[in-house]
């Protein structure tokens, strides 16, 4: 355990990837049980939600003062660290191995929990109190990425790092037959692939100014890009399974596409509310997620349906190799063959010119997609965020001036500055909040209202400041939705600071009413 | 002790303690450039306090200096001062004022623990302590620094291609980190930015073991594989410190203790040495002092005032102008 958890020490500081890759071969080397529990760990395949934050809390709250503990985490940031230098050290008990803590913690009790656990915390060091509750808690966020650590794993045994790719989905824990393989010990396991989930190739945002100008407009495709989640379907006559973009299977929660698909495919798409295949927007597929399970009504009132994108296998026969204007032809086959009302297909924008395409990005009378996808016609169907062959090209933002109202300190990486920013527009002679944001500013900006937030705090509620109102943010979100939530009886989604308007006054914000009513909310 | 404002004003006689402004008569506790400011006329402080003034702002930064001794009397009308060891740098001070028979003590920046480079901390009790209160979160627990100190070395025994910067204070952290690597038999030549080099001639002068050191010059890039070298903490970002072959960055500092803090400021080797009392020794010294009012001072006040209302004592914050919280030697 010292020694894993001092290198997610090592990990988290070193921000070079030479340095980062260098720690974890000389971690892998080593060659025993716990390097196993290593891997699974980074690269997040333990499955081990074994405590919440909340449980924590409460065990916290056993140990130290409840409001020191709260000026404490609103000074740190992240619920983990705090809690690791905060709570009271016993003497430090013998270092046990990874692979045995992670054992002996699986077989405490859930009403031992409270009482084992504490005692295991108090007998760590800082540093392992900190990796053991990342571990338990799931989410290491130490900058290292699944990838990151399989070219760690390559490059020590001259492997390449695709060939542990496609293994990867196959590979269970503790991995003996990857390590053998790795070793030249044994050959390459081998994987029944229709059975995994094949991890999604996916797109890179588009730079309009030098993407344009390099890219030929007739070598692509485009399709309206949709605003719900991606999904992996796997059909056969024997089973239906659903995977979200992660692999996690999530079939479970949506048993209307279970039972009614036919056929004997992969199909990769977008799982989308709405009647007739007419989408009704993320606000009601929000009412879908996040479920084991749904009942009868909910799906009766919310009913899902799947836009296919894309086909990655055909009766056993595997297409990614092939360019996607083939497989597109396999997909309109399997639609054809496999007519259901769970399945339409991804409609083809026909253009000529990438101005001509602006058009369809910009669609204003379709709020429901998010603009559009472009798509090399001839690209194989590689997995994760390859360059050069998808893109995608977002609608503009809406935008909206609102005025600074409170800030709080943020979380991770910017866990000093005052960057949690609450933002609202005027209600009578007074301000209503109508969102909170924590990114789009640049560094520069984002040090500029820090300074602004300490020199001109007017009140403190806990660890939230209220602020003189005199800064204006031009605030950036794709799209606001009634709600009876909040005060303002509004909530934006994915609301961002767009930049800060020093040259408004604040008698030139919107009224609630005139907010409304410029994005049309009734 | 109503005779002291928030700003640590004494009106009735014209006395300022630590201020940022020029003031007719300004006691210094300690050479930190957000205590000791140019252009007083009249500082009255430690001889080290003066000497380090006169190095950084020049012999002529005050119109007059007046030099007193740990624990010697110094009396203006009814109101009688001493300075008593802080324990935070070479010459820093707490400052004990006497009136009518009520005892103040303003801490000024102190720690508790040892210090081989200063005069250590000694405990003055009061009725009225106005405490620093810079590390006032239950999460700052200072380790060892002997420690801290070792984890320097074992870099460099097993780094032996790279070259360390470690950043610190000029004026007493820096002089500290050297003298810690001295305790711990790390005879080796310390390098140092130029901005520390009168400083750390002043340290030898009074007899303080930070042993050789040189000033980086420039010498071939390799020359400065396998050695240490210390910096303000600022030349850390500059193109100063590109110079060097693959440096390792360091930092000594009690912010250290926080990963997010290190990792913000691109620290590779964070190194928790602070010259600031902790958690604990701040609780510690409020007890021990038997004041039965407490007044905090610049840095993470809101904890501690909480904590000593619930000890009954009485309690608020004093925010000083010119001091925000996290930018403190």
């Amino acid at each position: 355990m010292k020694k894993f958890s001092s290198l997610l020490h090592n990990l988290i500081l070193n921000p070079s990837r030479n340095t980062k890759i260098k720690l974890l071969q000389d971690y892998f080397k080593i060659l025993d049980i716990n390097r196993a529990y290593a891997l699974a760990i980074l690269s997040d395949q333990l499955s081990f939600q074994f405590i919440k934050a909340s449980k924590l809390r409460e065990l916290v709250y056993e140990q130290v003062d409840q409001h020191l503990f709260d000026y404490s985490y609103d000074y740190v940031g992240d619920l983990a660290e705090t809690i690791s230098l905060i709570w009271p050290t016993n003497k430090e008990g013998k270092s046990q191995n990874l692979s045995t803590l992670i054992e002996n913690i699986k077989k405490i009790k859930k009403s031992e929990i409270n009482r084992e656990f504490s005692q295991l915390l108090s007998e760590l060091s800082n540093n392992e109190r900190w990796t053991l509750i990342k571990i338990c808690t799931g989410g290491l966020r130490i900058g290292v990425s699944e990838r990151l650590v399989k070219t760690a794993l390559a490059d020590l045994y001259n492997k390449s790092v695709n060939e542990i790719e496609e293994i990867w989905h196959g590979l269970e824990f503790p991995y003996e037959n990857l390590f053998q393989w790795l070793r030249n010990e044994k050959s390459k396991p081998k994987i029944d692939f229709k059975k995994l989930f094949h991890p999604m190739m996916l797109a890179n945002p588009i730079d309009e100014e030098r993407d344009f100008k390099r890219l030929d407009a007739s070598e692509f495709q485009a399709e309206y890009k949709w605003d719900g989640i991606r999904v992996q379907l796997m059909v056969s006559s024997k089973s239906v399974s659903l995977y979200s973009r992660t692999g996690d299977n999530i079939s479970s929660a949506f048993p209307e596409i279970v039972e009614n698909t036919k056929g004997d495919a992969v199909i990769d798409g977008e799982l989308l509310v709405g009647r007739n295949f007419k989408p009704s927007g993320f606000n009601d597929l929000q009412q879908r997620l996040n479920r084991k399970k749904a009942s009868k009504d909910l799906q009766e009132k919310f009913p899902v349906f799947i836009r296919a994108y894309d086909i990655l296998f055909y009766k056993g026969k595997d297409l990614r190799k092939l360019f996607l204007y083939e497989r597109r032809k396999y997909l309109e086959k399997f639609q054809k063959e496999n007519k259901t009302n769970q399945i339409d297909l991804s409609l083809i924008i026909k253009f000529k010119t990438w101005k001509e395409l602006t058009k369809y990005k910009n669609n204003v009378h379709d709020d429901l997609n998010e603009g559009v996808m472009i798509k090399l016609k001839n690209s194989e169907y590689l997995p994760g965020r390859k360059k050069g062959y998808w893109y995608k090209w977002k609608k503009n933002p809406k935008l909206v001036d609102a005025i600074l109202m409170y800030a709080q300190r943020g979380h991770g990486k910017r866990s000093s500055y005052y960057s949690d920013f609450t933002f609202g527009v005027w209600k009578e002679n007074e301000l209503v909040p109508i969102g909170k944001a924590y990114s789009g500013y640049t560094d520069k900006e984002l040090l500029v209202l820090d300074k602004f937030i300490r020199n001109n705090t007017t009140n403190k509620f806990g660890p939230v400041r209220e602020v003189k109102k005199e800064i204006i943010l031009e605030v950036a979100f794709d799209d606001v939705f009634p709600s009876s939530r909040h005060k303002s009886g509004v909530a934006m989604r994915f609301p961002r600071i767009h930049r800060i308007r020093w040259d408004k006054p604040t008698n030139e914000v919107l009224s609630i009413e005139e907010f409304k009513k410029e994005f049309k909310i009734g | 002790m109503d005779f002291i404002n928030h700003q640590l004003f004494i009106k009735d006689i014209n006395v300022h303690i630590d201020p940022i402004l020029p003031k007719k008569t300004a006691i210094i506790t300690h050479g930190h450039a957000d205590h000791a400011r140019f252009g007083h006329e009249h500082v009255i402080a430690t001889r080290q306090t003066i000497d380090i003034m006169k190095i950084r702002y020049g012999d002529k930064c005050a119109k007059k200096f007046t030099p007193l001794k740990y624990g010697q009397k110094y009396s203006i009308k009814n109101y009688d001062f001493t300075l008593h060891p802080a324990g935070h740098i070479l010459g820093s001070s707490q400052v004990l004022i006497e009136k009518n028979n009520h005892r103040l003590v303003i801490t000024g920046d102190y720690k508790v623990g040892k210090d081989e480079t200063c005069k250590n901390f000694k405990l003055v009790k009061c009725d009225t302590l106005i405490t620093e209160a810079t590390f006032g979160l239950p999460i700052f627990q200072h380790p060892d620094p002997k420690d801290e100190i070792q984890k320097l070395i074992r870099s460099v025994q097993i780094n032996k291609n790279n070259c360390h910067i470690v950043g610190a204070y000029a004026l007493g952290k820096a002089q500290r980190v050297m003298n810690l690597l001295r305790q711990q038999k790390y005879n080796e030549t310390i390098y140092i930015h130029g901005s520390l080099e009168k400083l750390c001639q002043y340290y030898s002068k009074e007899k303080i073991d930070i042993g050789k050191f040189e000033k980086v010059s420039s010498k071939d890039k390799n020359f400065y594989e396998g050695k240490i070298i210390i910096a303000p903490p600022s030349a850390l970002k500059d193109r100063w410190s590109r110079r060097f072959p693959n440096p390792i960055i360091c930092m000594a500092s009690g912010w250290m203790t926080v990963k997010q803090r290190a990792k913000q400021q691109g620290i590779e080797l964070p190194l928790v040495i602070s010259d600031h009392s902790d958690w604990n020794e701040l609780l510690d010294t409020i007890k021990k002092s038997k004041a039965k009012n407490i007044l905090i001072t610049h840095g993470q006040e809101d904890a501690l005032v909480y904590y000593c209302k619930k000890q009954n004592l009485v309690s608020k914050p004093l925010s000083i102008q010119g001091r925000s919280d996290e930018e403190i030697e």
